[in-house]
């Protein structure tokens, strides 16, 4: 883990001027030291970071510079925004986020046009090198006329904006992985942000939509000690490093293969395990079942729904949600048959075959007297 | 096609992978039963000294115990024979996930067993797989008599035990490779079975009461 402050000294806003220390912003806010403490020991914990490493965090993360932050918008529906910008504000999530210098985000930014492609263009130059983009939302590449941002297509402008960033945070599972636009059969033939970026660090945040805690928590890493450790799938392990299922509160029902079998079900109104309703807690990898939703309120299979498992790659086309991995996605009763008539077809074929062997081999059978088993004389003499 | 090749794999391995699995082992046992009984058997004109029927009978079910005197000459592969197959049944038709298959293929599903006694019947049958496999090579005369299929079979019987353990622990690979590979081994037993000796699965019945049943006739008692 590196703890170099990356991305954090010397950054510039879309005015040109030097912003102010993160605590500088907070305390402005009114967000006292202690919950800023405290919101540094939650990220901490959930992290997983030693409990000594929680005062460096604070203190790395009081003295960042505002980041200019690039927000770019592909094929997407918002729901990453909104899950971010209007999860329980206020809170310090919330103010972190705003503290940092948004340069250009086309869902919240008020400039539109010319001003605010202007913007992002200046935030670039301005920080080349140091800013940081988000990116949610897939990118088609069948027709780059499919999604254009002020007559940009998504491609050359993700491409051109990654350029000079320090780091690409693909926000929400259709930048992670494609997602939705990308379910088959993909008519926009729509890519991934990693899919297209070379050479510079992407860090995954997929989730549909993500945590924002998690979210924050990850621009708080990066602030304070640079890249998060990621997994096979360039997510945070900090945060996607366990499975839903591994914390899941009803797993002590699974693990005594008590389940509901429905949603109306004396299983379903006791909150037993909802695995043979669909639940894909099995695979996957969020943090749901610990940081919960809505200000730690409660998450789907709380509220009694299975998980979809929206944090892994492609779990629109995983099949059925409602029906759970271990079970066969296609109908093999008809096959099933077919082959037992099949199998006793050929079965009859091959012993009908056996039986004129037997019975040709029964023909040519001669049988063998005392003479025949006697040497022939002219051949002894030989 | 998904961005995920494990997906992507666990996906086929749940679609087509199954089906092809499913018609070739139905296919394969249904096809060697009926060539066995075809295979049908000279009629004897002797009168049976007992009920041959009624030994044949008996004989399924006595065979499940060992031959008087056998455990003690060989006791691993007694005790090992019998861990790992109670151990398979156990595994097979007792885990949530395994109920869960019967239910959506056969419309009955029943109560399961405590994953971590599961977890734990897995490890014993590993155990058993592996001690029988050692004293099937430490034996002279065994490893004599051992072909590359006994060798083959075990590795195909060992697989589903060890991808599955493995997917629910979360070792080696990530979860929906392990989950992939589970299924893919466990298609690999079902594609295997009627071509090898594991047709034993369904042919052990026809076998016990064949011989239940020619030693009926003789008047032995088996």
């Amino acid at each position: 883990m590196s703890h170099g402050r990356a991305g954090a000294p010397e950054l510039k806003d879309s005015l040109g001027a030097t912003p102010d220390a993160l605590a500088d912003v907070l305390r402005r806010r009114g967000v006292s030291r202690r919950a800023f403490l405290n919101y540094c020991s939650l990220l901490g914990a959930l992290m997983a970071l030693p409990p000594a490493l929680v005062p460096r965090l604070a203190h790395a993360l009081e003295g960042a510079r505002r980041p200019s932050v690039i927000w770019l918008s592909f094929q997407e529906c918002t729901g990453c925004t909104e899950s971010l910008t209007r999860s329980h504000a206020p809170s310090v999530e919330d103010l972190i986020f705003q503290s940092i210098s948004l340069d250009y985000h086309h869902t919240l930014q008020a400039a539109s046009g010319a001003a605010a492609e202007a913007a992002r263009e200046h935030a670039m130059k301005e920080n080349a090198g140091k800013y940081l983009v988000v990116v949610d939302g897939s990118i088609p590449l069948a027709n780059p006329g499919y999604s254009t941002i002020a007559g940009i297509s998504n491609k050359d402008m993700l491409l051109d904006t990654a350029r000079g960033a320090a780091a690409i945070l693909a926000v929400g599972t259709c930048a992670s992985y494609g997602g939705l636009p990308k379910a088959d059969p993909n008519p926009t033939g729509a890519v991934a942000v990693a899919d297209l970026i070379t050479g510079k660090p992407v860090i995954n945040i997929p989730g549909c939509p993500p945590i924002p805690v998690v979210i924050t928590g990850v621009v708080a890493h990066f602030l304070a000690f640079g890249l998060p450790g990621l997994d096979d799938l360039g997510r945070p392990l900090a945060f996607f490093g366990e499975r839903i299922h591994d914390r899941c509160y009803r797993r002590p029902f699974y693990d005594r293969g008590l389940f509901a079998h429905g949603f109306d079900d004396d299983g379903a109104r006791k909150g037993w395990c909802l695995y043979k309703v669909g639940c894909k807690g099995p695979v996957a990898f969020n943090a749901c079942a610990t940081v919960k939703w809505n200000a730690g309120v409660s998450f789907p299979i709380e509220a009694g729904h299975p998980c979809l498992g929206c944090s892994q790659p492609d779990f629109w086309d995983g099949g059925d949600f409602y029906q759970t991995l271990a079970i066969p996605t296609e109908n093999v009763a008809g096959l099933a048959m077919g082959a037992m008539a099949v199998g006793a077809g050929a079965g009859a074929a091959v012993s009908a075959l056996n039986t004129a062997k037997r019975k040709t081999a029964k023909k040519a059978h001669e049988t063998v007297t005392i003479e025949n088993l006697e040497k022939p004389k002219e051949k002894a003499e030989t | 096609m998904t961005s995920d090749p494990a997906m992507d794999l666990l996906m086929w391995a749940r679609g087509p992978g199954f089906q092809i699995a499913t018609v070739v082992l139905l296919f394969g046992i249904v096809l060697r039963i009926v060539e066995i009984l075809a295979l049908g058997r000279a009629r004897d004109l002797a009168p049976p000294k007992a009920s041959p029927a009624q030994s044949g009978l008996r004989t399924v079910f006595s065979r499940f115990l060992p031959r008087h005197g056998m455990a003690m000459r060989s006791p691993v592969i007694h005790i090992g024979g019998y861990l790992f197959h109670a151990g398979f049944f156990i595994v097979l038709l007792f885990f949530g996930p395994h109920i869960q298959l019967f239910e959506e293929g056969f419309g009955i599903g029943w109560p399961g067993l405590p994953s971590p006694l599961i977890e734990a019947v897995t490890v014993i049958s590993m155990v058993a797989l592996v001690a029988v496999l050692i004293a099937r090579v430490r034996d002279p005369v065994r490893k004599l008599l051992s072909t590359f299929e006994d060798y083959a079979v075990w590795v195909v019987t060992f697989l589903p035990f060890l991808t599955g353990f493995m997917a629910v622990n979360k070792l080696g690979l990530p979860y929906t490779w392990m989950m992939a590979l589970h299924v893919l081994s466990v298609e690999l037993l079902m594609v295997v079975l009627p071509f090898t000796k594991l047709t034993h699965a369904v042919t052990f019945l026809f076998a016990r009461y064949y011989n239940g049943w020619v030693n009926g006739r003789k008047g032995a008692a088996t």
